[in-house]
């Protein structure tokens, strides 16, 4: 079963069509890796402005993030939080809303988990401890989304500039909380108490990635069945491409807002409690990894379907460990991650509209 | 708490307010025009960060804070160029676009600061003031208000100059037009896409100058992110003021006084985390948008392509 959503916003970047045939998926697939190697040599030019070699940049990235054992096991551990993310976005941008506040919902849910963790292990069995630290870092990021949502449900008022001003707001108030009200006394740092290592999410078999990145996959597949599959996703699909006619078919557009609302933040929570309790182990003052801003290019560019957003998350964890390593060794900031990933979005929308105005129309 | 009300700390107070509220301001007016015309520009952070950089740049090589406002007016537009191309020509989502400009220059004139100013972190000195003759002697609001740098008073003329605009000429109508009935537009003859891009390309000159304002007359320096959210604030102004300049002006100095008092306060040294006052700005938009969000009317057509024949 599938949607024909035509959104009224916009002509590129609609949701994907299940592909016909073997000429399109190459065609999808030419569409897709032409943009990124276009970005890859822009930003490879902006890389010789400032006088370093992109090849050497490109080549530890792809050697830290890719090639060495250590390296891809931290880039699949670091997967997790990015694939809850994108669970969350793909099911609110699927039901036409921007949660751009990812990354408020996200350091809340961590600050949340980092607190409930260390504390609940104390008299709890480990595995509950844990259920209890997810649960509280779900619910934690559904209330911070409930305001943006209610002002949208029923004011109207545009869900982009409020869920960017709660997510200031919640960078702010999660760096009160490690400050004042879950300090670790027992250490110099500005930080929350460290669940001790062996309490943490298992481990997989003999290596380091962290169980989250399964986790992580049950979502996001999860998240994809719903909205492609199930009545609900097609409630909200149908919101999506066209409110006014979700409200004359007899939806609650208003109900179905605050649930949108409450399951995108509350994937964003759980990502945010994925990695506390996985890798991190505590968060410190000041921590803001902005994981929520960079995975939105991503949902996009696998035009929203789950599957597709599995593989440019893996991309993106590639880039992110593998240019953490590079920016040591080459003096790079990782800020060149933003950079990359934006003319990556950029040469794509190009790529889609030269697809759609040019190459469909030659075809009909 | 003592010196809260003096005389001294009251003017300084209203100086910062200002002073915080100019690139605020000029981002709303920019941002405004270009949702009249139906372009919602989030890329105007975007705008605003690359006009703080080159505007940093042109003043500290040249010297002339002049040339330095002109560089960053200049680079908003050239973000502003990209913007319009992609949006108002292409069609693009203009949500996708405005997040990808803003997410990239963010990236990128950090990266520069990097290579360029990580060891040093210059700075420029302290910029002219132009006081206005008589009102400057009134004490208090006299230093407070009316000795700024002369792109304050532009920015506060330039209020007038758009309520002249959007209430007497042609260009006004066609704007308001091209946001709320762009088809109309055309069949009255004038082209809904070059109306759209002077919207888009004013909103980047103004938004890049308000960027520059606030990195060389605000901070006098330029740090990575220094933008911290003005653009947005920008654009909450733009949506609460319903088209009228007027209001953004309001808006703006009042969330100048929140800025204000956000410094003021660990000036003052008020034993409260920064962080808890660093959220004052963003809570008082909160509050703004929860008491009068249902009025914050916007054009039928904001956020949508133009694609003459397309229905």
């Amino acid at each position: 079963m599938s949607v024909e959503t035509t959104q009224t916003s916009s002509t590129a970047l609609e949701p994907a069509i299940p592909e016909t045939g073997k000429g399109d998926l190459l065609r999808r697939l030419v569409m897709t890796l032409g943009p990124i190697l276009a970005a890859l040599v822009i930003a490879g030019c902006i890389l010789l402005a400032v006088g370093v070699d992109p090849l050497a940049y490109y080549g530890f990235v792809i050697e830290r993030g890719l090639l060495s054992p250590l390296g891809v096991q931290q880039t699949l551990t670091r997967m997790a939080p990015l694939l809850f993310l994108a669970a969350g976005l793909i099911v609110a941008f699927r039901a036409g809303m921007w949660n751009l506040g990812g990354d408020g919902q996200f350091l809340l849910g961590a600050v949340s988990a980092a607190a409930a963790g260390p504390f609940l292990v104390q008299f709890l069995p480990t595995w509950l401890a844990l259920v209890c630290a997810f649960l509280l870092a779900t619910a934690v990021a559904m209330l911070w989304s409930l305001l943006p949502a209610l002002l949208r449900a029923y004011q109207g008022v545009n869900e982009i500039i409020t869920t960017l001003m709660m997510t200031f707001l919640g960078t702010s108030l999660a760096n009160v909380l490690v400050k004042l009200a879950f300090l670790d006394p027992s250490t110099t740092v500005p930080q929350t108490r460290t669940l001790p290592v062996e309490d943490r999410l298992p481990r997989l078999f003999d290596t380091t990635i962290s169980s989250g990145l399964l986790l992580g996959l049950v979502a996001i597949i999860a998240v994809h069945l719903v909205m492609t599959r199930t009545a609900f996703g097609l409630k909200l699909q149908v919101v999506g491409a066209n409110p006014r006619a979700a409200v004359h078919s007899g939806l609650g557009v208003p109900t179905l807002t605050i649930a949108v609302f409450a399951i995108s933040a509350g994937l964003a929570g759980l990502a945010g409690a994925v990695d506390i309790l996985g890798v991190q182990g505590n968060v410190r003052a000041d921590w803001n990894p902005a994981y929520g801003m960079a995975v939105i290019p991503m949902v996009f560019l696998a035009r929203m379907n789950g599957f597709a957003a599995i593989g440019f998350v893996f991309l993106l964890s590639i880039l992110s460990i593998g240019g953490e390593s590079a920016a040591r060794r080459l003096g790079v900031p990782h800020h060149f991650t933003l950079v990359l990933v934006s003319i990556v979005l950029i040469t794509l929308a190009i790529a889609e509209y030269i697809d759609h105005h040019f190459i469909k129309t030659r075809r009909v | 708490m003592t010196g809260l009300f003096d005389e001294v700390f009251l003017a300084a107070l209203l100086f910062g307010a200002v002073t915080a509220a100019v690139p605020l301001l000029l981002a709303g007016l920019g941002e405004q025009m270009s949702e009249k015309a139906g372009v919602l520009n989030i890329g105007i952070e975007g705008m605003m960060i690359l006009g703080a950089y080159l505007g940093f740049l042109g003043a500290y090589y040249s010297g002339s804070l002049w040339l330095g406002f002109l560089a960053g007016a200049l680079g908003g537009m050239a973000v502003a160029a990209v913007m319009a191309l992609l949006c108002v020509r292409l069609g693009l989502n203009q949500i996708v676009i405005g997040i990808a400009l803003t997410l990239g220059l963010e990236g990128l004139t950090a990266l520069l600061h990097h290579f360029q100013f990580s060891r040093s972190y210059p700075r420029l000195p302290a910029a002219d003031k132009t006081a206005i003759p008589l009102l400057a002697d009134i004490p208090v609001l006299g230093p407070a208000l009316f000795q700024h740098h002369l792109v304050v008073y532009f920015a506060v003329a330039l209020v007038f100059v758009m309520i002249y605009i959007y209430r007497r000429t042609q260009l006004g109508l066609n704007l308001q037009a091209a946001g709320d009935k762009p088809a109309a537009l055309d069949v009255a003859g004038i082209d809904v896409i070059r109306t759209r891009t002077i919207a888009v390309l004013t909103t980047g000159a103004l938004a890049g100058l308000g960027g520059a304002y606030l990195a060389n007359v605000g901070a006098g320096i330029f740090i990575p992110f220094i933008t911290n959210g003005a653009g947005f604030l920008g654009i909450v102004l733009a949506m609460l003021a319903r088209g009228r300049p007027l209001w953004v002006l309001f808006g703006a100095l009042l969330f100048g006084v929140c800025l204000s008092l956000t410094t003021a306060m660990q000036v003052a040294g008020i034993n409260m985390p920064t962080d808890i006052i660093q959220m004052l700005p963003f809570l008082a938009v909160m509050i703004m948008l929860v008491l009068f969000g249902r009025k914050a009317s916007l054009p039928a057509a904001l956020g949508m392509p133009y694609e003459r024949g397309a229905r």
